[in-house]
């Protein structure tokens, strides 16, 4: 049988395993549950606080004290972007790896990952809430939080290298033991997208170096404008942090409902070091009406940018191709009788697949904010809003919603609660996301400027087109709302209902398509240690011009401040 | 797949031949200033609208928590304005909507966009990055007459 996985995927699978596999597997389940049920109760408050702003900003209702807007938007905005995907993705990973490779290691390192991210995220969260740090999830200096936000945010960041030296560790492990065979897909992606992420998430550590001891006093002024280019050298590859995560699913967990296969096995481990490569020398495009920055260097992130757009076609032909062979290999052919035969009731699969409907908009949106002179008439609007929210808010967050009903019932053999309801779930969610983020866009493409607790400027006339859109982003942010509420039903009702399943429930990864063997795969493309060499040579390439022009501008540096 | 990358390649042109034929570069001053002493540092210390030639002005601003100074200028319908503009504390933005003029605010250095106005009108001038608790209350008029 020509399969990525060539190891069963349950502990009482035929051929049978041994007793410390079986028993380092339901470890591993308690883990990546543990993370699954942080993620979902991280989406729960962190839409609670979108919902309180949405209406907000609609003038609907009025914030009370203590939940002031700057409050609620860095609290959403750390909570959603930095926390409830990055606790999913790394629990995806974990389970990705420990599923994929026969023999896992201890669980201990994936342990302390955890708790690590834990403590961090609960640093920062206290520092938000008690309004010590409202100073969005930018953090942009010289607004100054508390130290316990940068330790917080820090500490996370820490946490996910570990879980990243634990799926590391793993893959090596495996390679020793067995040099002459493939990294098997899944645990090829969580390792692909766990070195861009620690790439990646340098910058952020060094503008926390920046930026701890100038929050406990021990500096006195900080080179904004270096600080920035830190968080966009990070800000970026975090968008395809979150992509990985998303195409993980769709490449190898969504074939699963409708019997398909991986379309290609070269082509997808491509995809993934194409964006390990391309997804960290572009982070100037979100700079591009920063002063101080050179309009020549924002023009080479430019046309990076349109490079990494290629992975991303290319994922798009692989899924539908892999949707159509599926449907041809049930006697299905025609393209509306393709997408009828699709599984549409199933929720893991309508999930990811409106999610794609929603990724397809939110990339014509990204390439218009790319670019360039363009960007000018978007930036730091409600369009910009628009645009993340209908990409990671949409395909990303929704695949991990709806990736959650076939994991949960998988990690703790129960029966799904409200299975009905986890389908409504998907498509309300589909519905809020649409109505929201087309407002959004809307009232970007008036100037309405984002970031901004109320938009009717005394009653200006410049802001008097604002006030419709607004209310339909909190129409759709309201929906929304009410789908996240869903999803928490049927996500704790099926922990708390305790219904055992008749057969235990499976969250698999799809085989290769029959004579598209991983052997067949060039073995280059698992050399993963040097693409992630090559990755750093570039990102040192787009990112040591603009470093150095900004040091040897010797630009002054600005005392730190609280305004809110 | 073939068609996108075709797109993309399209669109790179268009926004490097516009870059390099028409100027259409976003805004991009590379002038650092101290913080600390924009009240001190000419010209922002008598921000306003300054004639240079007739329909040509610049303007100097200094954005502060939670307001623009100058406050508001007037100009005549189909003036260039040149825009400057610096923080005296933290990161502001400088957006004119229905305008092109959008370029963010950073301590230490000076931004500049330049913008004719052939459409009379009173234009709202927001800061579009958040800079603290009254964020939202800060903006000024541009008169066009």
């Amino acid at each position: 049988m020509a399969s990525t996985i060539q190891v069963p995927t349950t502990p009482n699978a035929p051929g049978g395993a041994p007793e410390s596999l079986a028993l380092s597997r339901a470890g591993g389940d308690l883990l990546v549950l543990t993370h699954v049920y942080t993620a979902t109760a991280v989406l729960g408050l962190g839409a609670l606080f979108g919902l309180l702003q949405a209406l907000s900003r609609a003038n609907l209702i009025v914030l009370p004290a203590g939940f002031d807007y700057y409050r609620m938007l860095t609290a959403h905005g750390v909570l959603m972007a930095l926390v409830f995907t990055t606790f999913f993705i790394t629990g995806l990973f974990t389970f990705a790896v420990y599923r994929a490779i026969p023999r896992v290691r201890s669980l201990r390192l994936g342990w302390i990952g955890y708790v690590v991210m834990l403590v961090g995220t609960t640093m920062a969260a206290v520092a938000i809430l008690d309004g010590s740090a409202s100073v969005l999830y930018t953090f942009y200096a010289p607004l100054k939080a508390s130290p316990l936000f940068y330790f917080g945010a820090t500490i996370l960041v820490l946490g996910t290298w570990t879980v990243g030296a634990d799926i590391f560790l793993n893959v090596a492990w495996y390679k020793r033991e067995r040099p002459n065979e493939r990294i098997p897909l899944p645990a090829f992606m969580a390792t692909c997208t766990m070195i861009m992420w620690v790439i990646a998430t340098l910058g952020v550590v060094a503008e926390m170096a920046l930026l701890i001891p100038w929050s406990l006093g021990w500096t006195s002024g900080i080179d904004v404008g270096l600080t920035r280019m830190f968080f966009w050298y990070f800000g970026h590859p975090l968008v395809y942090f979150w992509i990985m995560g998303a195409y993980t699913i769709w490449y190898t967990v969504v074939p699963t409902t409708y019997k398909g296969t991986v379309f290609s096995d070269g082509l997808t481990r491509l995809v993934f070091l194409m964006l390990l490569l391309l997804s960290t020398p572009v982070g100037l495009h979100h700079q591009y009406l920063d002063p101080g920055v050179a309009a020549g260097w924002k023009w080479l992130h430019a046309m990076t940018t349109y490079c990494v757009v290629i992975p991303s076609f290319m994922t798009a032909f692989a899924i539908f191709a892999s949707f159509e062979l599926g449907a041809r290999n049930a006697g299905v052919r025609g393209f509306f009788n393709v997408v009828r035969w699709l599984p549409w009731k199933n929720p893991v699969f309508a999930g990811p697949a409106l999610g794609m409907i929603l990724f397809i908009f939110g990339g014509f949106g990204g390439i218009v904010n790319n670019s360039y002179s363009m960007d000018v008439l978007v930036h730091n609007t409600m369009w910009i809003v628009g645009h993340f929210h209908i990409t990671v808010g949409g395909p990303v967050a929704l695949t991990f919603v709806a990736a959650s009903y076939g994991l949960i019932p998988a990690l703790t053999g129960r029966k799904l609660f409200a299975p009905r309801l986890a389908l409504v779930q998907v498509y309300t969610w589909f519905v809020g996301m649409s109505i929201m983020s087309i407002a959004m866009h809307w009232a970007g493409l008036l100037g309405s400027p984002r970031r901004t607790a109320d938009v009717t400027y005394f009653g200006a006339q410049g802001a008097a087109t604002w006030h419709t859109a607004s209310l339909w982003a909190a129409v759709g942010g309201t929906i929304l709302a009410a789908s996240v509420l869903m999803f928490i039903v049927v996500a704790t009702g099926t922990y708390f209902a305790n219904q055992p399943a008749e057969s235990k429930p499976q969250f698999d990864f799809a085989p290769a398509r029959a004579g598209d063997d991983a052997v067949a795969t060039p073995a280059v493309l698992d050399r993963l240690g040097r693409w992630g060499l090559i990755a750093i040579a570039l990102a040192l390439l787009a990112y040591a011009g603009p470093v150095i022009q900004q040091i040897e501008a010797h630009a002054y540096l600005a005392p730190g401040m609280r305004t809110w | 797949m073939a068609f996108g990358t075709a797109i993309l390649v399209f669109f790179a042109a268009v926004v490097t031949t516009s870059a390099i034929v028409d100027g259409f570069v976003p805004p991009s001053r590379i002038q650092s200033i101290d913080p600390t002493k924009v009240a001190q540092t000419p010209p922002f210390d008598r921000p306003g609208l300054h004639k240079v030639a007739d329909r040509a002005y610049e303007a100097y601003y200094v954005a502060r928590v939670f307001s623009f100074n100058p406050a508001e200028i007037r100009i005549p319908v189909g003036s260039r304005v040149t825009f400057y503009v610096t923080s005296a504390d933290v990161e502001h933005g400088f957006s004119i909507p229905e305008t092109g003029v959008n370029t963010m605010v950073t301590p230490g250095w000076v931004s500049s966009v330049s913008h004719t106005f052939n459409r009379r009108g009173t234009f709202l001038l927001v800061c579009n990055e958040y800079c603290g608790a009254s964020h939202h209350n800060m903006a000024a008029k541009v008169t066009v007459e």
